[in-house]
């Protein structure tokens, strides 16, 4: 695979893992190190919250960069705050812009996502933007200076898959940025899909951390983005409504 | 004083610095991010930053999350 590359940065794996989900940092590691993954996001909380031990120290060994989310907020202002926060705590310009409209379906909500993004990227952010899959939103994203646009295949934590290929089909069609499925993964045929609709890399979480077993799903999504990435290069045939023998005729 | 130290009161020496406060409770200084009454505070101006009396204190760090 070529590298992806976003902003000024360069990863060879084209899955980004998101942390969350994870019975425990043994089960964790040894997921993220069969995804090959180079980059996992993370969330902020207060250091005395649970879980808030470890998970840093285990992405510095295994050297894997971070991508710190801004999960939870609901407003612009609360998005830019946690963002300037990660970035002090983290000392990184990588950020996954979240903004949830409300916790029954954590959709994004269009307008403080795009007014956060504006926002961030003055303040020299560069800025992952979790969108709906609405290929206007997307682009004004990409306008708004985003380094990477990331439309939900479904919502977060549900598998559905991609509920909309023709939107991610459309976002990937006029994005100059890479275009990263984020949310709805189930299964690795989802991921695959994903790549072949053109998208250049995938980020999902639960369906590697819930699954029943974390490790071999993981690389189960490792070689499903890399045979979705070869299928979309390869060119596929185009689909036929009669069958075509591919014997010669007698 | 009083400070809501990650949204708890707790009583601090007058005129604590960011810095005085961290060491306090034991709060790590590494990988974490600290913001007084909603606003970022720069690691680089913890030594000198006095925290206000009844101040919203927070100390963020990063843990798992999609």
């Amino acid at each position: 695979m070529d590298d992806l590359i976003i902003g000024s940065h360069k990863y060879s794996s084209r899955l980004i893992i998101g942390t969350g989900g994870a019975a425990n940092l043994e089960v964790l590691e040894r997921a993220l190190v069969a995804s090959g993954t180079e980059l996992t996001t993370v969330a902020l909380r207060r250091a005395d919250a649970e879980g808030g031990s470890g998970v840093l120290e285990l992405l510095r060994r295994l050297d894997i960069q971070l991508l710190p989310n801004t999960a939870g907020c609901r407003t612009a202002a609360e998005a830019v705050l946690t963002a300037q926060l990660a970035r002090e705590a983290l000392d990184t310009d990588l950020v996954k812009l979240e903004v949830h409209a409300d916790d029954r379906t954590l959709l994004p909500d269009p307008i403080e996502t795009l007014e956060a993004a504006e926002r961030l990227v003055a303040d020299g952010f560069t800025v992952f933007a979790y969108t709906n899959d609405d290929p206007v939103l997307a682009l004004r994203l990409e306008e708004a200076g985003c380094a990477a646009v990331m439309p939900l295949g479904a919502p977060i934590g549900t598998g559905l898959g991609i509920r909309n290929p023709h939107n991610i089909e459309l976002i990937v069609a006029r994005a100059s940025v890479p275009v990263v499925l984020d949310a709805g993964i189930g299964t690795a045929s989802d991921a695959t899909l994903a790549m072949e609709l053109g998208c250049a890399a995938v980020l999902l979480s639960t369906a590697v951390t819930r699954a029943a077993d974390p490790e071999r799903m993981a690389a189960a999504m490792r070689a499903a983005v890399e045979a979705g990435y070869l299928a979309r290069g390869a060119g596929r045939v185009p689909q036929r409504f009669w069958a075509h023998a591919s014997s010669p005729p007698r | 004083m009083e400070i809501k130290f990650n949204g708890q009161w707790r009583e601090f020496p007058d005129d604590s610095t960011v810095i005085e406060v961290l060491d306090a409770v034991g709060a790590s200084r590494q990988g974490v991010a600290v913001a007084v009454n909603g606003e970022v505070v720069r690691r680089g101006d913890w030594a000198a930053a006095v925290v206000p009396k009844g101040a919203n204190f927070d100390v963020l760090t990063a843990v798992q999350g999609g």
